[in-house]
């Protein structure tokens, strides 16, 4: 007889318990698989939107503009101050204007479209090259080139987000026949046909009465709408450029799928806008001005510099207050409290403490810290004491942890030698428990990062167009910047908040890095 | 070593102190009505015993009777434990050690621990052995404390086998090794006397050995307390033998004595393996 193996399960019952056993171990492992799917599709999820959305604004459309810097209009009284010259926003404002009038004379026929020309570049998009010029006085005079940030619907419209369009290539144009009332007349042997087999496809896919769609029809620089399309010919009332473009030509329609009036750019400028693309004016540029720039009412200008800075401040009060009170609680309260009421009752609320919603914090703060104690609203430095105040707990809780993790053997060699508590602590169980502090801190300042409700209540949710040079500066932060850009309510400001997402993220990235990047060295010590 | 001229002496004065304390002949540790209290449980019950200079006494027993509980009265260990309270009269030298105004850091020094893990710093070897002799102030500069730190580590057996990696981790050292080490930190602080706690319960069998035969050695400088689960060990070490049972002294005597004559019925019970 050869029992191979000797098995205690000789009945079916024992033998079915065993399978069923199995079973269970197989759809716990299942169950966990499919949770880790789950959180990793969430991230992913969340990752990608943020990211798309984000990348549209990492860059942006900049218009060049060849200037000649008169000193009659950079430095009108012919000083040549520095400071006059950086101030001077108007005068190199209106040397981009005439360039703009120059390229496009049609534009100065009548002040709407003088001011929509204006609308390409807003006023404050020439202060770099006037603070340049102000630092380089002997340019007062010469040709540059200058460049600005295209108004963010039409940089909306060449990214493809800003006004729906159905962009078809015409059949090639024969004539072109100036009118009496100041349109052309164009034809072409069935030049119109995809252009009306468009029209009834666009129209379809809108409701059967939609608003009329406006066909532009662009050849080279020029442009014109058409009216009256058939399949041969069409009515065109000329935007910009020349109408002998057209003749001999195969242009391109483009029929917008929303009425002028709901639109944030007309039909010019969109005209203008196609007419600077085709003669290489626009460059799709990286928009560094998302790190370098302050916030500003125009999403084309807007960046986050005052808000990284106002962050980094607030950090910087929250690190110097939380860090040292945290720990040294968390120390005194592990090593040194002896456990009675009075350490179990602080002990709970310093845990309940960490469950406090951080708005509760903004209203404390909001009371005691600029109410009570005077200080400056909307400055990092209140923020700062918020926000550590929110994130002491936790630096607590954590540290506790990572002290109650050092081996009582460790504290019992040091205090055989003769050392004292004090000197056990110190020298042996706080530099153990370092790595675990440090994580929590780090983890907890993380928090604080992200942290916007508290700081609404603070004041430091306000507008701030310059950066803060020391933590009584009025100031905002991030979180809060990204909240009140995704208030806004221009479409522009959509990928922009997104990007200043990313920023965000970028940063509390960092941190989790460098908690990291401490354990292994600490832990490579040893 | 000169142990073969010391040894007669040494066993010569464990055997003329008697059983009680009556300290004609100046016992290093003299023990008076000890009781410990953990909260309300008791778990010493008036034991008082001495402990003679230059010689090794073993305290054995079943577990849970309270020996190391008694050892770690000897430095104010016990201090460290949450509600637990120590009565009764420990003299060092003519001073009650329980007193409240010694200073336990101070005690401590004087009364060096090795425990029953090996638990090294997690620093250099060196810095393992230095550490004593750094924060009590030992060593006028750097060179004497080098001399200290490889006199401790000769005197543990330790220095030859780690004489060239003194900046390597204490804790990369094998179990054996890591308890010389500790060994080596408690006499670097120059003791009097030296409490283990089963130094051995850890190790191997060959590491057992080196460790018993080094406190053979340190013996001859040292007034040793050792509490072991392994009466072989016991015998082989100590040359006085106390027997705890359920929180009570039940036999003190010489070593022979107790593993060939016992006293009590309990003794002979433990010792031939009865019950523990």
């Amino acid at each position: 007889m050869t029992d191979a193996v000797r098995t205690p399960i000789t009945s079916a019952a024992a033998a079915k318990h065993l399978k069923r056993r199995r079973a269970a171990d197989g759809r716990f492992r299942y169950y966990g698989l499919s949770a880790i799917f789950i959180a990793l599709g969430a991230l992913a999820v969340l990752v990608f939107t943020i990211g798309a959305q984000a990348l549209s604004a990492a860059t942006y459309h900049v218009v060049r503009y060849d200037i000649t810097l008169d000193p009659a209009v950079v430095a009108p009284d012919g000083a040549g101050e520095p400071d006059q010259i950086a101030r001077n926003v108007d005068g190199f404002y209106s040397l981009v204007r005439d360039n703009l009038l120059a390229t496009f004379p049609e534009a100065d026929a009548d002040r709407d479209s003088r001011r929509e020309v204006s609308d390409f570049v807003t006023r404050l998009a020439v202060l770099p090259t006037a603070r340049m010029v102000a630092r380089n006085p002997e340019l007062v005079g010469s040709a540059i080139s200058l460049k600005a940030p295209l108004n963010d619907d039409l940089d909306l419209y060449l990214k493809g987000n800003g006004v729906r369009e159905r962009k078809i290539k015409a059949g090639a144009i024969e004539t072109v026949l100036a009118e009496a009332d100041g349109t052309y007349r164009v034809s072409g042997l069935g030049a119109f046909d995809p252009v009306v087999a468009g029209l009834a496809v666009a129209s379809a896919d809108r409701d059967a009465d939609a608003v009329q769609m406006n066909v532009l029809l662009t050849a080279g620089v020029s442009t014109g709408r058409l009216t009256g399309i058939s399949a041969g010919r069409a009515r065109l009332e000329l935007l910009t450029g020349q109408a002998q473009d057209f003749a001999n030509a195969r242009p391109t329609a483009r029929i917008i799928i929303s009425a002028e009036s709901e639109r944030t750019i007309s039909d010019r400028q969109i005209a203008w806008t196609l007419a600077l693309k085709e003669m290489g004016r626009i460059d799709r540029a990286p928009r560094m001005t998302l790190l370098t720039n302050s916030d500003s009412t125009y999403p084309e200008l807007a960046g986050g510099l005052s808000a990284i800075v106002g962050s980094l401040l607030t950090m910087l009060i929250t690190a110097l207050v939380a860090m040292p009170i945290g720990i040294l609680a968390a120390v005194y309260l592990e090593e040194f409290a002896p456990r009675n009421r009075v350490t179990e009752f602080i002990e709970v609320n310093i845990n309940n403490l960490a469950a406090v919603p951080s708005i509760v914090f903004g209203l404390l703060g909001a009371a005691l810290y600029i109410n009570f104690l005077g200080m400056p609203r909307s400055a990092p430095l209140v923020g700062g004491l918020v926000l550590a105040l929110m994130t002491f707990p936790v630096v607590i809780i954590a540290s506790r942890a990572a002290l109650k993790a050092v081996p009582p053997s460790v504290r019992a060699g040091a205090l055989a030698v003769g050392a004292s508590q004090m000197q056990t602590v110190f020298h042996h169980v706080v530099p153990l428990a370092a790595p675990g502090i440090l994580t929590g801190a780090i983890l907890g300042m993380a928090r604080a990062l992200g942290e916007t409700a508290p700081l609404l209540l603070i004041g430091m949710v306000a507008f701030v167009g310059d950066v803060p040079r020391g933590p009584t500066d009025e100031s905002t932060v991030m979180p809060v910047l990204i909240f009140s850009w995704s208030n806004n309510a221009e479409r522009a400001w959509e990928p922009l908040t997104s990007a200043m997402i990313v920023v965000l993220l970028a940063f509390l990235l960092l941190m989790n890095g460098l908690v990291v990047f401490l354990r292994r060295r600490y832990e490579r010590r040893w | 070593m000169d142990t073969s001229q010391d040894m007669p002496a040494t066993m010569d004065n464990s055997l003329t102190l008697p059983v009680a304390h009556e300290g004609s002949s100046s016992p290093r540790i003299d023990c008076r009505n000890i009781k410990v209290f953990y909260g309300e449980a008791q778990a010493i019950h008036d034991v008082s015993m001495t402990f003679p200079d230059r010689a090794v006494t073993a305290l054995i027993g079943p577990s849970g009777c309270g020996k190391s509980t008694f050892l770690r009265c000897l430095n104010r260990m016990n201090d460290t434990i949450e509600n637990c309270r120590v009565e009764g009269e420990i003299l060092m030298d003519g001073e009650n050690i329980n007193d409240a105004d010694v200073d336990p850091v101070l005690l401590r020094s004087r009364v060096g621990m090795v425990f029953q893990k090996p638990n090294p710093f997690p620093k250099s070897i060196y810095d393992n052995i230095a550490y004593g002799p750094r924060i009590h102030g030992l060593a006028n500069g750097r060179e004497d404390l080098d001399a200290i730190v490889e006199k401790s580590l000769r005197r543990a057996g330790l220095w030859d086998e780690v004489k060239d990696r003194l900046a390597a981790p204490g804790t990369g050292l094998s179990g054996g090794q890591q308890q010389r080490l500790c060994i080596a930190r408690a006499i670097a602080v120059q003791p009097e006397v030296i409490l283990m706690d089963e130094p051995c319960s850890a190790l191997d069998p060959i590491a057992t050995a080196r460790i018993e035969e080094l406190i053979d050695e340190l013996r001859n400088r040292y007034c040793i307390v050792i509490v072991t689960h392994s009466m072989q060990q016991a015998a082989r070490v100590s040359q006085r033998t106390a027997f705890f049972h359920l929180g009570n002294l039940v036999e003190l005597g010489d070593t022979n004595q107790i593993f060939t004559n016992p006293r009590e019925k309990r003794t002979e019970d433990y010792i031939t393996g009865r019950f523990g």
